[in-house]
Parts: structure tokens; sequence; C-alpha cells
């Protein structure tokens, strides 16, 4: 592990920011500090670079114990969220600022950010000043001023808050490729799922300053170990009295945590319906949310409120309308456990299952 | 209702100077006492506002950055200039820094003297400056994200280099406006400075303030409006460099 | 590893102490420039007795003076609160050629010596001035003996001008910052221009306009160059800082005690002022200047 967290703990007067927080990240690799505000993941990050100090436990950077160490001695390249450019200086200022500290001679200095400004794609624009770029023209420079002294790791935090939603897409896909180009261990802070799942090859959830899962994105999204990353991770909708449901017991339970992706919602005028109508529920439409690729639907199964997603392709449904509703599976929580529970009536292979009945031997939508 | 009381009592100043005959507003404005008192206004006024940033600078930083118990105390103090009347703290300041005053007994003892010196003046120009420049620093330095010194500190700058680099070009406007500021309190200062300056034609420890005003009772209205003319070319001009500054420091931070 | 700790303590000991050096340098420039002052006066007045205290601060003049002093502010406080209001709300409600030059024109008073300011009055109501006519005209005509000039109009006139920018440089930041939502809203609910004013738009800048009514109150007590221009009869026409002056100029012992004591009238007024000051800035920053 190139970057490891042991037993981290740290308060802020009577606000416990980490709790025994463990982690490594092994060296190359882009890994994600995820949570909701407040869940402590940029007071971590603060701690790695060491804008913080850790009450309690040992941060190590390539096998050395760095807790002591200034942050300008720990080899770390930091990106602030609002980037922090120096508005009084140019471009080529800001990416030369750490070069000029260590005194590299003016020929070093110069070499090196015009090798940084061709990385990033920005020559030519090396005399505008901070406020004379675009929020993503920013945070090149940002990553250029970070990248310029040489870090062994480089920290960012929450990179993409300060980018319009349009353009954030495609600088995620950059920033991703650009750090596989350069091979820089990297953490990033976000508390945004799509982002962590989209540019992170690891990803590390947070809580309360607790960790609350490791592990690659579809880990993650997948197998959710906890309550909290079952129902952070994903669209969630919480049913606290799911044992009315066909096909499931609530024995033992506290609320079931059902994901869009679960439910699947058809209408009973088909005979190929006629095996599994016996196990779905009535419900009503109440809802339906155009989200482009798909419609979002939203309905109420005998008063809980299910929501799964349906391909434009089918059939058009309407707001009042009766369907059936099937759910193949949830997690089942109790306390910080979870449990991923099948539909009792369906078999084993459920999904399978279901997609027989749904699409029967054509494979076509008939629903 | 601003032109009333304002602008036409200005004006009239401004046209009673401009109805002098070019020779005559020359020969009173260059007269020496009047060129001297220039002198030692703007001379006086510049060195106080400069000695007004250093200290203005240093009391903003520890009101903003640091904590202690009498902070509180501290940052009600800073007004006080303001609040006290210029003839109060005049009188006052002349007093204590005269050689039978509190510290003026013991500094003449040691060859220093202050009240009716040049030093004196600047003594008394610092008291009512300092509160502008505290008042326009200190509102930036608490907008300053503390991210920018993180930046420069975790690329390895020092204290002293990211304090120079970093932080005074962002408050750089703002000590600047406070300097002007300073600077036009001091130049046209009258109560606070007459008590402390001696007036004394010969030391050139006589303000232009203090000229006109004697101008004024001794009638004499024509060498009055002149100098005082002059006077507001320079407050006015100051007041102009201070709203360039004003406007290029809003462009510069715009939405950054 | 012992070594590294031992730096970071040291480092941490560096910070520490540059953070102490700086209160040390902001203290005793506050307690050498500021309060020393203060307790001089204060030391000074009662040099020669409660006795003498006593009876120089109630001296005819003193009375007089101060009389004229709070009579000058009161008017002073009253003309400058309704036209800051109006300049601040003309000056960020609305748009018109010419707004910019206005707003640096209201604020003339603060870089003008107020020995100028003095003058000028001289100039345009004075024996030789522009208006004299105009005074004197009107004067035969009601057949009073109304005199601007080295009498009390002139005394307020100066006060006013000194005083002039003190609120709506206050008032106009949290103008606009406030911004004009509340008030478009509310002007659309059906409200009239006044209802808006009261319930919208003063509300927001209630503690902004006490603030700059407490600098102007301030100033307005304190102001001696314009006043010393305008008034030449101890007794009739001087302020509380005029009467200082002609007893510390006249040079006596008694009366620089005497100048002392007076000034510490003054000095007490500016306290509270100061108290009343800290306490509406508690208000303003817990009312976020948002």
């Amino acid at each position: 592990m190139f970057v490891e967290l042991q037993d981290i703990n740290k308060s802020f007067g009577n606000v416990k920011a980490s709790q025994g927080v463990s982690f490594g990240i092994e060296k190359g690799k882009l890994s994600a500090l995820l949570g909701p505000s407040g869940s402590g993941k940029t007071t971590v990050l603060r701690m790695i670079a060491g804008l913080e100090t850790a009450d309690e436990g040992e941060i190590r950077i390539d096998g050395k114990r760095v807790n002591e160490l200034e942050p300008r001695e720990r080899g770390i390249g930091f990106v602030f969220q609002n980037y922090a450019l120096f508005r009084y200086m140019n471009v080529y200022e800001n990416i030369a600022f750490g070069l000029k500290v260590q005194k590299m001679s003016r020929e070093e200095v110069k070499n090196r950010v015009e090798e940084l400004l061709s990385l990033v794609e920005l020559k030519g624009l090396e005399k505008r000043f901070p406020n004379e770029l675009s929020g993503g023209q920013r945070q090149r420079v940002a990553f250029a001023r970070a990248l310029a002294p040489e870090p062994s790791v480089l920290l960012l935090d929450e990179p993409f808050a300060a980018i319009d939603a349009k353009v954030r897409g495609e600088l995620r896909r950059w920033l991703r490729d650009m750090i596989h180009r350069v091979g820089i261990t990297s953490i990033f802070v976000t508390h945004d799922q799509d982002e962590a799942v989209e540019v992170a090859d690891g990803i590390i959830v947070m809580d309360k300053g607790r960790i609350e899962q490791t592990g690659t994105p579809g880990e993650i999204y997948r197998t959710p170990k906890t309550a909290f990353v079952a129902g952070f991770i994903g669209e969630p909708v919480i049913i606290k009295d799911f044992g009315r449901l066909k096909g499931f017991s609530a024995e033992g339970y506290d609320h079931a945590v059902i994901r869009p992706e679960f439910v699947e919602a058809f209408k009973s005028d088909n005979a190929h319906f006629k095996k599994i109508l016996p196990f779905a529920e009535k419900g009503v439409i109440k809802d339906i949310v155009f989200r482009g690729n798909t419609y979002a639907v939203k309905l109420d199964v005998g008063g809980m409120e299910l929501v799964c997603h349906r391909s434009l392709e089918r059939r058009p449904i309407e707001i009042g309308e009766q369907m059936n509703v099937i759910v193949y599976r949830l997690f089942a929580v109790k306390g910080n456990d979870i449990e991923l529970m099948k539909n009792g009536n369906l078999g084993d292979d459920s999904s399978d299952q279901l997609e027989k009945y749904l699409y029967g031997d054509s494979g076509y939508f008939v629903g | 209702m601003l032109s009333v009381l304002i602008l036409i009592p200005l004006a009239s100043v401004l046209l009673k100077g401009f109805t002098l005959s070019p020779q005559r507003f020359f020969e009173i404005i260059t007269e020496k006492n009047v060129i001297c008192a220039f002198l030692t206004s703007i001379g006086c006024a510049f060195l106080a506002a400069f000695i007004n940033c250093v200290f203005g600078l240093i009391l903003a930083w520890t009101l903003v950055r640091c904590d202690f118990f009498y902070k509180p105390f501290l940052d009600g103090l800073i007004e006080l200039p303001f609040a006290l009347p210029t003839a109060v703290a005049g009188i006052t300041l002349s007093k204590m820094y005269s050689d039978t005053g509190f510290p003026g007994k013991y500094l003449s003892a040691i060859g220093i003297d202050i009240s009716y010196t040049h030093a004196g003046i600047v003594l008394a120009m610092v008291f009512v400056g300092i509160p502008f420049v505290v008042r326009t620093i200190e509102p930036v330095l608490r907008k300053l994200d503390p991210q920018y010194e993180e930046a420069a500190h975790i690329m390895g700058a020092g204290s002293i280099y990211t304090f120079g680099r970093v932080v005074l070009p962002e408050l750089g406007p703002a000590l600047l406006t406070g300097f002007g500021l300073a600077f036009a309190r001091g130049i046209g200062e009258y109560g606070s400075v007459i008590y402390i300056s001696g007036n004394s034609a010969k030391a050139h420890t006589q303000v232009v303030s203090y000229v006109i005003m004697q101008k004024l009772n001794y009638m004499d209205y024509e060498g009055a409006a002149a100098i005082a003319l002059v006077m507001l070319v320079i407050s006015f001009l100051i007041l102009l460099g201070i709203n360039l500054v004003q406007i290029r420091q809003s462009r510069r931070v715009n939405d950054i | 590893m012992t070594d590294r700790k031992d730096n970071a303590k040291l480092k941490g000991i560096r910070h520490r102490s540059i953070e102490r050096v700086l209160i040390i340098i902001s203290t005793i420039f506050a307690a050498v420039m500021l309060v020393l002052p203060l307790g001089y006066v204060i030391v000074q007045s009662f040099s020669k007795g409660a006795a003498f205290y006593l009876s120089a601060i109630t001296t005819e003049n003193v009375i007089s003076a101060l009389q004229l002093s709070l009579f000058a502010a009161g008017i002073a406080l009253l003309v400058n609160t309704f036209f800051g209001i109006m300049a601040g709300i003309l000056l960020t409600r609305y748009s018109f050629r010419g707004k910019q030059v206005l707003g640096a024109l209201i604020d003339i008073p603060f870089s003008v010596s107020p020995v100028i300011a003095g003058l000028s009055y001289i100039m345009l109501f004075g024996r030789t001035g522009w208006l004299s006519p105009v005074v004197d005209d009107l004067n035969s005509l009601t057949g009073l003996g109304v005199k601007i000039v080295f009498a009390l109009p002139g005394v307020v006139l100066a006060t006013i001008f000194v005083t002039f920018p003190f609120i709506s440089r206050e008032i106009i930041p949290v103008l606009n910052a406030a911004g004009t939502d509340e008030e478009e809203a509310a002007g659309l609910m059906g409200a009239g221009a006044f209802t808006v004013f009261r319930r919208i738009t003063l509300p927001h800048m209630k503690w902004a306009l006490l603030y700059g009514m407490i600098l102007c109150t301030a100033r307005a007590l304190g102001e001696f160059g314009a006043v010393n221009a305008l008034s030449r009869t101890r007794g009739e026409t001087f302020t509380l800082p005029l009467e200082v002056d002609a007893l510390y100029l006249s040079g006596s012992a008694d009366s620089i005690v005497a100048a002392f004591a007076v000034s510490s009238i003054l000095v007490l007024m500016a306290m509270l002022l100061l108290v009343l000051k800290t306490f509406t800035e508690y208000h303003m920053n817990k009312t976020g200047r948002s």
C-alpha cells in the first residue's frame, strides 16, 4: 500500500470528525472518498496533506510515517475545491510557484511549466489571469500547479464542485485519463456517487467519521455491506413494513432498501403473465418522470411507495393506471447489517425467472 | 440637498479661487510659508499614512487571525479616534508629549522632542488615521480564503514567502485604499494637529488647515480660497485614486 | 522519529511565537496611542481635585456650549438620517445618469478638510459672500435679522456638512447586499411603496442605519475645524470642542486643567457611543450581513 492510514482519530471540540479510520491505497490508483457532507471525508484528505493533524493513529506514505512532517515535506499535490488559484498571478506564475520555492533555476522552471502546459493542453494561455479562464481551464491550471513539484500523491477536494453540470461529465473523463497517464497515486473527495463510480478505481465510503465500506465501484454498488451504504448508493427507497410484500418475510428486520432495478411493473391483460399474476401486488401509478432514456415510475402499492424504471420501448402508461408489481429482490436491514433477500415465490434465480415471464421466449417486450 | 449643502458652498470656494488673477493666485500659493505648509501637511500625512499601514495591518491581522481574551476590547478601541473629538485628542496628545507630560517628560530627558515638532504632527495624524486603515483591511482579511495560504504552504512556501507573495497581493488594494483615506484625512486634519504642531513658521510646523484658518481670522478670504482651491484639487486627486483602485480591484477579483 | 517530533513542535512554537509578537505589538500600539491619551484626559481633569472639576464643567460658557453641541448634533442627525436614507435608496434602487458621480460626491466631506467646509460657508453667506445679498433681501422682507455665518445656523450647517456621508455610506452596502428580490415580491403582492419600505427595506438596514447614526452623532459632537471657522462668540456660538480650545489656549494652568475637565465630558460621550457602536456591530453580525 502506497498511502496508508491506520486507526486515525480526530476531533474538533465535541465533534468526532474521524473515528478509527483505516485504509490503504495502491500505488498508481485513483481512489474516491465518498460520503455525504459532514461525513469527515475532507478532514481525512486534509490530514493526509498535513493541513490538519491526526489526534491518534498513523499516516504512512510510501512506507514512511508522515504524521510529524510539514505539508511541504510530504511530497503531496493538492487541488482545492475552488482551486485556490492565486488571483494576482497569471497561469504561468501559478504553475511555477511551487518550483520557484524549490529554488530551481529559471531555465528548469520554464521547461517544467511548458511541459505541464502542453500536458493539460493550455499552451498559449500562460499570460492569462485566473478570472479570464473558464471553470474547466481553471481546474486544469490547478491540476498542473499541483503536479509541478512532482509529488508522489495527488489529493483533490471536490474537484468538480465548481464546474457547470454541462461540462462536468467531459471533465471527469479528462481528469481520469490524465491521472492514469501521469500514473500518480490520487485520492479525491466527492459527495456525488456518479462521480465516484465513473472516475475512481476504488471507492472508500464514509459516514459520520467512520469508514463504511471500501471496494471497487462494482463491489460497492452491487454488494453494499452496511445499511448506510445500501441507503446511500443507487436510488434507494426505504420501506418499513416490507413483510406485506408477497414473497418476503420482515420478521427480525428493521426495514428494507429497495432500488428501482429490483422492481418490475406490468399491465395484466396479457396471457404471458398468467403464471406470475398470483405473486404480484396491485399498484397504482402515482407519478411518471421522464428521464430521457427511461421513465421513473412512482407506484403506490398498498400504501408503500415504490419506484421502478421503465423502458421507453414498452407500452405507454399513464398516471392513475393499475399495474401489477413484483419486487424480486431487496436489501433487508437489521441495525447496521444488511442481507440480500430474494423473492421467495420466484425461486432461486429470481431475475432469470422474471425475465422469462416478462419477455416470453421471443425476448420481446410485452408488458 | 446634496448640492445645497455641499456643492454650492464648495463651488463658491472654487469660484472665489478662480476670480483671482492668475498672478495673484500664484503669489498667494507660492508664499514661503504656504509652500512650507503644503510640504509639511503632505509629507507628514504621507509618513503617517505609511506608519498606519504597517500598524493597521498588524492590528487587523491580530483582530482577525489571533485569539486573546481582551480582543473585543481592542476591537472597540480602534474606533476611538473616530469618536473622540479632534480638539480633545489634540490638546491631550500635545500635553502628553510636551516636556511636562507623562511620556514627554522622559522622552525629552533623553533628547526626543515630539510636541511642537514634525514628529508631533505625524503622531497626531497616526492617531486620527489608524481606524481607516484597520477597518478597510479587516473585512478583506476576514474574507480571505485560507485555501490560498494552504496551497502555498503545500507547495513548499514558508510563512514569510507566503505572506509576501500570496497574502499581501490580496490585501494590496485594501491597503492602498486605507492608505489613501488616512492620507486624505491627514492632509486635511486640523483639530488634533494644531496644538501639537506648535504652528511655528520658522520651524515649518504649520499645516495647511492652520494657514487657511489664520487667513480667515485676518479676513483674508482671497488667500484662504486660493489655498483651499489647491487643497481641494489634491483631495480630489486622492479620492479619484482610491476609486480607480477600487474599480480595478472589483474587476480583478470578480467571481473567483 | 523523536527528532521529527521535536522539529514539528519547534515549528508549532515558531508559529505561535509570531502570533504572540503580533498581539504584543498590537497591544502596545493600542495602549500607547489609544488608552494612554484617554487615561491622561481623566487624570488631568481631576488634577486639581473634584471641586475644581465640578466648578470647571458648570461655568456658564460650558453649559451653553454643551447645549449648542447637543442641539447641532441633534439637527445634523435628523437631517442626515433623512437624506442618508434618501441617498442610499436612490443609489441602490434606481439607475440614472450620473449615478456614480453622485456616489462619489456624497463622499466629498470625508476627504475635504473641515476647515475648507467652514471656509466655503463663509464664502457663500459671509459679508462678501455670493448669497449674502439673498439673505439680506430675505431679512428685510421678513423683518428678521437672521445671520448665518458666525451664528447658530452656520454652526449647524457646518456640522451637517462634515457628517453628511456617514449614514448613506453605512446603508448602501447593506441595501446592495439585500438585493431587490424581497421588495419586488412584496410589490407584486400589492404592497405600496411606503409599506415595502417600512416592512422590507427598513428591517434590512436597521442595524446599519443605527450604526451610521452613531458615527454621525459622534462626529457631530466632536467637530472642530469647520465650526471653528464659523463661530466667533464664546458663550453664544461655541460648541464644546470650541470651549475646550478657548480654555486650553488661554494658557493659565487653571484653564488648561479646566479644558481637560470639559474634554472629559466629550470623552464620556465618545465612550458611550463606542459601547453603543459595539452593541450595534454585534447585532449586525448576528443578523448576518446577508
